[in-house]
């Protein structure tokens, strides 16, 4: 099966204003560059991004932010981003701030045809506030329900036009979790090989969760703490 | 009195051979720079490792390779890669032994806060409301007062949880104390720190129970 686009701005060719769009990455390490800036590039608006961390104020979806095309964001955190936090207390953005395993199992559970799960992350705290709560051998759980999105965007490391993807070190983070677990999964890969060329056994998500693949371009790939030691 | 790297080598002496353990951004971070050589631990980051090495030597950064601090990181030989439903799986399936983590407040029933001062300072819980809420070896890793001087274990939280009753111990600047029923039990003071010091800055129940030995580390 021929999964392959021949550039972003075909992958994207059905996305509308007020999407509910998924983003994989965690930080800036993971995250679907090609895809952001094609977003950016198009200007749609009042979407709804669910993503672990908003990019920095100059890159990742702090791009979006910075051209209000965000209504509301789904993640976990936001630290580094000081755009998101003027938004967020402003008022002027629609925040939901969940736990990040939630996050990550909210997707699996889309993707897996879970409608709900129950999870001890944040009983007795204000996510817990309004949601349904179980308890289960003797420990309170909170039901929280499988995302509902229209677009999934994730980053391989390699991927094939079956839609076959590989990841990379810690770059893997949210992407498995988010193929199949919206309407459209778009996979953009570093290096997009010929058919036969990925070895089976050492594939992470089989084709079946993705229905567009192309190859990325460009990667900056920026680094958020350079850290290092000295050889001396 | 101890600094930030005087807590993470008190804490180091709460690893123990065979651990799994979970390091928080911060003082808990510096944890991993004391592991006794005679124990094998290995350190869990949320963001998808496990088997977590040093920081790389200058110019083999990999923007591929962080650790949930986004710092650059590198691995040790069994090292591991996953996706982050399967991270939470080794938090909240209880496989990790240990979790060091910071916190703004504890309360003495081992409530904690850590993630959000209202109208001020929203950064989110991360993985921390996985962590606390599941893990059953829980230690924070924070300064005894805040800036202003104020306490930071209180008979109840101010500020918004991050989780009910699941701190065990914490290790400060001036004392170790263990979570107890009755409330905050002392079990060593930092060299140099007196009881009645450590009386003054804890706004919640003291337990003091006999001689507080002072710590070795």
């Amino acid at each position: 099966m021929n999964k392959k686009v021949e550039n972003v701005a075909k992958a994207m060719i059905d996305l509308k204003n007020g999407d509910t769009l998924m983003l994989g990455g965690f930080g800036l390490c993971g995250i679907p560059e090609n895809a952001i800036s094609e977003l950016v590039r198009l200007g749609v608006k009042d979407l709804t991004c669910i993503s672990n961390n908003a990019g920095v104020d100059d890159f990742g979806l702090g791009l979006l932010l910075h051209k209000k095309q965000i209504k509301k964001m789904i993640s976990s955190y936001v630290g580094e981003n000081d755009e998101f936090e003027r938004q967020m207390l402003s008022g002027e953005l629609d925040v939901e701030l969940i736990p990040q395993g939630t996050l990550a199992e909210r997707c699996r559970a889309a993707q897996a045809g879970f409608p709900v799960i129950f999870t001890p992350a944040g009983y007795g705290t204000e996510v817990a506030e309004g949601k349904e709560t179980r308890e289960f051998d003797g420990k309170m759980n909170v039901m929280e329900y499988a995302f509902k999105a229209d677009f999934a965007f994730v980053k391989a490391w390699k991927g094939d036009e079956a839609g076959n993807l590989i990841f990379k070190g810690t770059a893997r983070n949210f992407n498995p979790n988010m193929c199949g677990a919206a309407k459209i999964t778009v996979a953009e890969v570093e290096e997009l090989v010929p058919l036969g060329t990925l070895d089976p056994n050492q594939i992470h998500i089989p084709g079946i969760f993705i229905q567009r693949i192309f190859q990325g371009k460009n990667y900056e790939k920026r680094i958020e703490q350079r850290t290092v030691r000295s050889r001396s | 009195m101890l600094d930030k790297i005087g807590i993470a080598k008190r804490l180091a002496k709460e690893l123990k051979d065979g651990y799994y353990v979970n390091l928080g951004i911060g003082i808990p971070t510096l944890v991993a720079n004391y592991v006794p050589k005679s124990i094998a631990v290995e350190f869990q980051s949320e963001n998808g490792v496990l088997g977590m090495g040093p920081f790389p030597f200058e110019g083999d950064e990999d923007a591929d390779v962080i650790n949930a601090g986004k710092q650059t990181i590198t691995t040790l030989p069994g090292a591991s890669f996953f996706d982050s439903a399967l991270s939470f799986s080794m938090i909240r399936g209880k496989h990790v032994n240990l979790t060091i983590l910071g916190a703004m407040e504890v309360s003495e029933n081992g409530d904690i806060a850590n993630w959000k001062i209202p109208g001020k300072m929203v950064k989110g819980m991360g993985g921390a409301m996985d962590l606390v809420a599941s893990a059953e070896n829980i230690i924070v890793a924070m300064m005894h007062t805040n800036k202003a001087g104020d306490s930071k274990l209180l008979k109840n939280c101010l500020l918004p949880l991050t989780g009910v009753g699941c701190v065990k111990k914490i290790v400060t600047n001036l004392a170790v104390l263990e979570v107890t029923r009755l409330g905050f039990k002392l079990l060593e003071r930092a060299p140099g720190v007196s009881v009645e010091d450590i009386k003054k800055v804890t706004e919640g129940t003291l337990i003091i129970d006999g001689e507080i030995p002072e710590m070795s580390f």
